[in-house]
């Protein structure tokens, strides 16, 4: 397939992978490196810089926990969330877009019509709004997450199944008396993974995003636990006093979305995809 | 008569991947004042890239050699600011498909008026005057409402005679005309064909017009330049190359011109086999595969185009007809 | 043309309407009601307080008169916030959020277009690959990012200017916010000018334009920036959407009294009401968006006018 190929000429993309890579074996493997964990409060070292020294590399925090750790920990939250979530988004979107796609007439027009109504407002007050109803909390995260990245998933799937239905092999399919449900499972689904997969791999950063940008307001991950956006939340309020615990988590939040997106926009251009919303 | 147009040994290529795509190869051509040379050719002749050339419209990535000088203007040396001069004014071009040529969102008068603008220095006012004159000239009805008309709301035909009005509004030395035709109907051909025959002598301007179509062309020309694979195969006057032709791919076009005078014949006559594609190398002449009076020279020796021995008769064939 | 923008309008209101239930019904649903928070209160007192406000009759009922109170601008009073109704706190609100809101519109769109027109000018030079780069950067890195590290640097190391806080006709306390929120539509704006513009530029009419000899910078003003700017012209709603969005963060960590904040204060309180009227609020504001959109689509592109 021409997508290994296109990568591979993409310096940048090169680049972005191995810093992902990088991340994910650091927020695995990184904390049995340190002698740290995210809640230990070292009244010795209140607020201290960063230094190789000593075994606060990050420096520490107003209460003396250790920021590698929390940082660490923060990652771990990013690319869980990030997994967790476009699986989820992947899952309903996929699920709406085929049956949507599949079935056709009144039924998709009427999925369609409930996806643009959604779209046509930004998620986040919704989700906000849910926040309030089930408050904020771990779980809830991952489905509030899930809510925001199925909606395109939703209607590039519709398109692919759209093509798809007219192919031979679903004729076939049909003529054999296969139910719609076993079409759309075994047939209709595999063959529309190629873009899907792209889209996947460009939802990932916005459900970074969105979850950092959740737990950066207060209505995501809450204490003891750390979120890169908990932690840039805090270190909002200490640039004065304590300026690493904001650039730090900051640095490698913006490190992870750019690569992130970079790979993703390597695989489209790769894959030569070109009807993306966003570009 | 000194040229108006002249073409020196002009060659035209584009990159395309790995391949480089020779459009043009070689082709020298002259048109003196007030005279009308036709263009004839298949698709990927190169006919009209090697005008978009003299036009300078070619893309970036157009690799041009040779010289082009239009009126003592170096075409090819020439500055962006210098050629704006000439171009829109005193050398004009009308393009094939007049639905799309004209921009969507501006009115007819504003696309006409703003040729006298840039070039007449004339003030808006003044310019609408001078539009609607040539308007009427090219026989548009109703012309006052015309102006105040975005393109979609004309049909395709007026469309043309927008454009052939458009390019005449400062009274060009040389109006080049790509296709004019092609993209409409048969009745409404004949239309611009004569608008384009009243005008040109009107005006005493010099004409090259472009067309894969002979009976186009030739209502038309003084004089007919037939393409083939990105050379001139053949050039003579034009009743000459009618009546008799030199090389064979021009007698093949010419028998497949059908007659309706002539009885009916039980099969339509046609040229076997396609043109060989402008990426592909040459060896010997482009036609040979093609021609029912190849020989085994032809296959290796590229004919040149040299005079055939009948005055303003060029031919680039090792056995042209007649000789 | 009036029949066209009258039936998108026709269109516009079920949707927002949809959206009021959606939001009223979703605030229902919650187990527990608005003053759980507070210390138990004595169940006499809670029922006292349901009854002030109107929480003890059935939900059509609630609904009913919810809807009512909507179509007079109430949004009903503030649970958090006593003695204030949610309308109160919108008025009081709503002009910072617009303010720094349309500065940041406009800067984006003076600039980015502009930006996006040299870029596409320069069509594979340096500049061009430069400022593409910035812009990624400017539309993958989140706002709540950039805004304290821009007060780190500008705020606390160079001391050019307040990171926080808010002063009536004071611009200096904007001019961070506003850089921090204009960032992403700014960038989007310039990277879709460009791709647009060079799109635009191989159509055949601009050839046409070339050919009558009209200069570089007529050809791109009067016949390429139109067509080139409607995809631009699509982007407002949501650029609009991330407006909105990112001043929810930029008035929280800004300390800006806008209704940004409001939300997010009646998120973390489970502030019902007020929660409630910012969702609708936003969302009245972004279909109006849209609409405003689509007048401008007819306006570029003469052919949508006659296609009613």
């Amino acid at each position: 397939m021409s997508r290994g190929r296109g990568l591979r000429s993409n310096p940048a993309a090169i680049t972005s992978c191995v810093v992902v890579a990088a991340y994910v074996l650091l927020a695995l493997l990184g904390p049995s490196f340190s002698p740290n964990d995210i809640q230990t409060l070292d009244w010795n070292n209140v607020a201290t810089a960063p230094a190789l020294s000593g075994s606060h590399w990050f420096g520490t925090d107003r209460l003396g926990r250790d920021l590698y750790a929390r940082t660490l920990e923060g990652m771990r939250t990013s690319l869980s969330v990030g997994l967790v979530g476009s699986l989820i988004s992947l899952a309903v979107g996929i699920a709406f877009g085929a049956v949507s796609g599949y079935v056709g007439g009144r039924t998709d027009r009427l999925m369609m019509r409930f996806i643009e109504v959604l779209s046509g407002l930004p998620l986040i007050f919704f989700v906000i709004l849910l926040t309030v109803i089930f408050g904020h909390g771990r779980h809830f995260l991952f489905v509030a997450i899930g809510a925001v990245g199925w909606l395109s998933m939703a209607r590039i799937v519709r398109g692919q199944a759209l093509s798809i239905r007219r192919r031979d092999y679903i004729e076939a399919a049909v003529a054999s008396g296969a139910g719609a449900a076993r079409i759309i499972v075994k047939h209709v689904v595999p063959n529309l993974m190629g873009p899907v997969i792209v889209y996947a791999a460009l939802t990932v950063p916005q459900i970074i995003m969105f979850e950092s940008f959740l737990s950066f307001l207060g209505l995501g991950e809450q204490e003891p636990h750390a979120s890169l956006g908990t932690l840039i939340a805090e270190g909002a309020g200490e640039i004065e006093t304590a300026a690493w615990i904001l650039w730090i988590p900051c640095t490698i939040l913006a490190a992870l979305l750019l690569s992130l997106n970079i790979i993703g926009d390597g695989l489209r251009e790769a894959l030569d995809l070109k009807d993306h919303p966003r570009s | 008569m000194t040229a108006i147009l002249s073409i020196d040994r002009l060659n035209v290529s584009f990159r395309s991947g790995d391949a480089t795509v020779a459009a043009v190869r070689d082709v020298s051509l002259e048109v003196a004042a007030a005279e009308c040379v036709g263009i004839v050719g298949e698709s990927g002749s190169g006919k009209t890239t090697m005008f978009m050339a003299v036009m300078r419209l070619l893309a970036r990535g157009a690799h041009i050699d040779g010289g082009i000088h239009f009126a003592g203007v170096d075409m090819l040396g020439s500055a962006a600011h210098e050629l704006n001069r000439v171009r829109g004014s005193r050398l004009t071009m009308i393009f094939q498909d007049p639905m799309t040529a004209l921009t969507p969102h501006l009115t007819i008068g504003r696309q006409l008026c703003e040729v006298l603008v840039t070039h007449a220095h004339m003030s808006w006012s003044g310019a609408r005057r001078a539009a609607l004159d040539m308007l009427e000239r090219v026989r548009i009805p109703d012309p006052e409402r015309r102006l105040r008309q975005h393109p979609h709301e004309l049909s395709g035909g007026m469309r043309q005679r927008v454009m052939i009005g458009m390019s005449l509004l400062c009274n060009p030395s040389l109006l080049i005309a790509d296709e004019p035709t092609s993209a409409l109907d048969v009745t409404v051909q004949a239309q611009i064909i004569e608008i384009l025959r009243v005008l040109r002598r009107e005006m005493r301007m010099a004409t090259v017009l472009i067309s894969h179509d002979l009976g186009v062309v030739a209502a038309l020309a003084d004089r007919i330049l037939v393409m083939y694979a990105g050379r001139i195969v053949e050039g003579a006057p034009m009743r000459m190359l009618l009546q008799r032709a030199a090389h064979p791919y021009t007698a093949a076009l010419l028998e497949c011109m059908p007659d309706l005078a002539a009885p009916r014949v039980a099969r339509m006559p046609s040229l076997a086999g396609t043109a060989p594609a402008p990426s592909e190398r040459e060896s010997g002449c482009a036609f040979a595969p093609r021609c029912p009076r190849a020989q085994a020279r032809c296959r290796h020796e590229r004919p040149l185009l040299r005079a055939s021995g009948v005055a303003d008769h060029d031919v680039a064939c090792h056995d042209p007809l007649g000789a | 043309m009036h029949r066209y923008f009258l039936r998108r309008l026709a269109g516009a209101i079920p949707t927002l309407f949809i959206i009021i239930t959606l939001a009223f019904f979703l605030m229902r649903l919650t187990p527990g009601g608005p003053f759980d928070q507070e210390q138990a209160l004595p169940p006499e007192i809670v029922a006292n307080l349901e009854r002030a406000y109107g929480l003890d009759r059935p939900v059509w009922v609630q609904y009913g008169r919810y809807l009512a109170a909507l179509a007079h601008g109430d949004f009903g009073p503030s649970f958090k916030y006593k003695d204030f109704s949610v309308t109160e706190l919108i008025a009081q609100g709503f002009p910072v959020t617009c303010e720094l809101g349309v500065i940041a519109l406009a800067l984006a769109l003076l600039i980015g277009i502009p930006l996006g027109i040299v870029a596409s000018l320069h069509h594979r030079s340096p500049i061009d690959e430069v400022a593409m780069a910035l812009a990624v950067v400017g539309i993958t890195v989140p706002t709540f990012v950039v805004l304290p590290l821009l007060g780190l640097v500008f705020g606390v190391h160079l001391h050019w200017l307040p990171v926080a806080g808010w002063e009536p006709k004071s611009l200096r306390h904007l001019v961070l916010p506003v850089t921090a929120l204009t960032l992403p539509p700014l960038a989007y704006v310039s990277r879709m000018t460009r791709g647009s513009l060079l799109e635009t530029m191989r159509s055949p009419y601009i050839r046409t334009a070339f050919a009558k000899g009209l200069p570089l910078h007529v050809v791109i003003m009067r016949h390429a920036m139109r067509p080139a700017l409607l995809p631009v012209a699509g982007y407002l709603p949501p650029a609009v959407a991330s407006i909105l969005t990112g001043s929810l963060v930029v008035e929280s960590i800004a300390g800006l009294p806008g209704i940004g904040r409001y939300l997010v204060q009646g998120a973390l309180n489970r502030d019902y009401t007020l929660v409630m009227g910012m969702v609708i609020l936003y969302s009245a504001l972004l279909i109006a968006m849209g609409l405003i959109v689509d007048l401008l689509y007819a306006w570029l592109d003469p052919r949508i006018r006659f296609e009613t």
